[in-house]
């Protein structure tokens, strides 16, 4: 009698936490649909009034655009091809330069960083150059890698890099800086040189830094590129922007904004898979096989 | 019941022999505080640490424990006087040296198995026989199952034996343990104490381990150094006559433990108080 009623009671007890954790997903499932619709419903409400704005003339299309003539702008690239040639050869010639710039700046970053974390007085001496350097505007440099490099690739690849360069320094100096004390002291008293102490505690536990930085800086160097080929180029998304701007074709301009801005995202979306790669281990960074 | 006062028996303190695993003769440290202040660590300090002994170091916070540590591996430099290590003056990190900290120092981004690895790795050691020895070690402190574990995914405990295990696979004729149990619960620092001694006893190092815990220095030490509140030296010197292989869930009962904790005690209770009232008015 008395063990019925408890084996009941235990059945009971477990159909009710079934029905609770399916009603407890549910809600969750409901929630997510209810966000994914609103967001939509925003979109589709900013395109329509923007259209209907354009329309009715409330909105003037010859200065501020209409989603209908970005669309069939971007649609006449795809098919026709720019005035400067194919699209994608565009797309093509502004990621290259801001690849190229984002890895030299990315690694300049990192090594001087990592030296000048592990060494006292060369922090201490560059110290005040770097902060001169760093508080000069760096799109004005632009307008000097235009006349020193010319029209072509390496100016905008320098302008990207010096974009680049300095925040990934600041954070792999920072994150150096602040390795524990008590693992390096372990380290060092389980036998490691100093080579071994930078490879295996320095940059590992910097990583995290670096990786947090890499992922700001990549849309700096696409920002490096793109006012490099503004200030004067021969191909590449900046320079369709420039031409656009000329023309007064204002369909041009946010039809080039909005690819550039598809591109950062698709880059910005491979950077966050590369990085929950390395860094499996949040919140202790990083996994490095052996050594 | 018959209590043995001699169980405590008191040392007067002599040069130290050269033979010795640690000597620490007649130290004296001062720094000089990046606010341009002299500071005295620890003065007129004389310490002897025989092989295969196990010594503690016990005293009011700020008197200078960790100092005496960081003299043996070298890290810190005496402003006067001595320190030699197997009778050789210390002149750079001996690779006879093992620490176990009080701060968890595993490495986060290596795995159990690599943490442990680590230094023979660093020693030059070939990588397989470098991993045979680890899984072995890994195998001796009882984490068989989590070799590829990373150290956030184990509790407190398990890191502490893990660390362990970094430190003992390199075999050190001298280990220096730096409270390395405090930030553990009752319960397991009695088992990590327990295997301590477990692993002491086979490895015969000679052993210097700074508590503030005078119980844990009286059950697990043949010697304890009791210091004076900062800048510290040497108050007394006890020998601890208690047979081992000791257990230390019951060895806090037996009744000459106490009546050695007690005697100890009264020694270091007026330091303890010195330094706390110190620390009251210098806000430190």
């Amino acid at each position: 009698m008395n063990a019925m009623s408890s084996a009941e009671q235990a059945v009971a007890r477990a159909a009710s936490i079934v029905t609770a954790e399916a009603r407890a997903k549910a809600r969750l499932r409901r929630r997510y649909a209810l966000v994914i619709g609103l967001r939509l419903a925003i979109l589709v409400i900013f395109l329509g009034l923007w259209e209907l704005g354009a329309d009715y003339n409330i909105i003037d299309p010859f200065f501020f655009a209409s989603p209908s003539g970005i669309w069939q702008q971007i649609w006449s690239w795809i098919t026709e091809g720019t005035s400067q040639g194919p699209l994608w050869l565009q797309i093509y010639v502004t990621l290259e330069e801001t690849f190229l710039g984002f890895v030299i700046g990315a690694v300049g970053g990192i090594a001087a960083g990592i030296v000048l974390g592990r060494n006292r007085l060369l922090a201490d001496v560059f110290s005040i150059y770097i902060k001169i350097a760093n508080s000069v505007p760096r799109v004005v440099l632009g307008s000097v890698f235009i006349i020193a490099l010319g029209l072509g690739m390496a100016s905008k690849v320098a302008l990207a890099v010096v974009m680049v360069f300095f925040v990934v320094f600041a954070n792999a100096f920072q994150g150096v800086r602040e390795a524990d004390r008590a693992m390096i002291a372990n380290a060092q008293i389980l036998g490691a040189s100093p080579f071994q102490i930078t490879r295996t505690v320095i940059i590992p536990s910097a990583m995290s830094w670096i990786l947090a930085s890499l992922h700001v800086s990549f849309g700096f160097a696409l920002v490096g590129a793109v006012v490099g080929e503004f200030l004067g180029a021969k191909q590449g998304m900046g320079l369709l922007i420039s031409t656009a701007q000329g023309a007064f074709n204002a369909n041009g301009v946010f039809a080039a904004m909005i690819i550039l801005a598809v591109m950062a995202l698709v880059v910005e979306f491979i950077i966050t898979r590369f990085e929950d790669y390395v860094v499996k281990w949040r919140p202790a960074p990083f996994n490095e096989q052996g050594t | 019941m018959q209590l043995q006062p001699m169980a405590a028996e008191r040392l007067s303190q002599t040069a130290p022999p050269t033979d010795a695993a640690i000597a620490i003769d007649d130290v004296t440290l001062r720094f000089v505080t990046p606010d341009g202040h002299m500071m005295t660590a620890i003065r007129d300090f004389t310490m002897t640490v025989a092989r295969g002994e196990f010594a503690c170091v016990v005293g009011p916070t700020g008197c200078g424990k960790s100092t005496t540590l960081n003299l043996v591996t070298g890290l810190l430099r005496p402003t006067t006087g001595n320190v030699r290590v197997m009778g050789n003056p210390v002149t750079d990190i001996s690779r006879d040296i093992g620490f176990v900290f009080q701060a968890d120092a595993l490495f986060p981004w290596r795995s159990v198995i690599d943490n442990v690895a680590a230094g023979p790795l660093y020693r030059g050691t070939p990588k397989a026989q470098a991993y045979e020895r680890a899984r072995d070690w890994i195998g001796r402190v009882g984490l068989g199952r989590f070799e590829k574990h990373y150290p956030h995914q184990l509790s407190g405990g398990m890191r502490k034996r893990v660390a362990l295990a970094q430190t003992f696979i390199n075999q050190p004729k001298i280990l220096l343990m730096d409270e390395p149990f405090s930030a553990l619960d009752m319960q397991t620092r009695t088992a990590m104490q327990d295997e301590l001694l477990d692993l002491w006893s086979e490895q015969k190092s000679s052993v210097v381990f700074v508590t503030h815990d005078l119980e844990e220095a009286v059950a697990l030490a043949d010697k304890v150094y009791v210091l004076t509140a900062g800048p510290g030296t040497v108050k007394s010197v006890y020998r601890i006559d208690l047979p081992r292989p000791r257990v230390m869930a019951d060895i806090r009962y037996d009744p000459k433990f106490i009546e050695i904790a007690k005697v100890i005690w009264n020694d270091l209770r007026e330091e303890v108080q010195l330094g706390q009232n110190r620390s009251l008015q210098t806000g430190h």
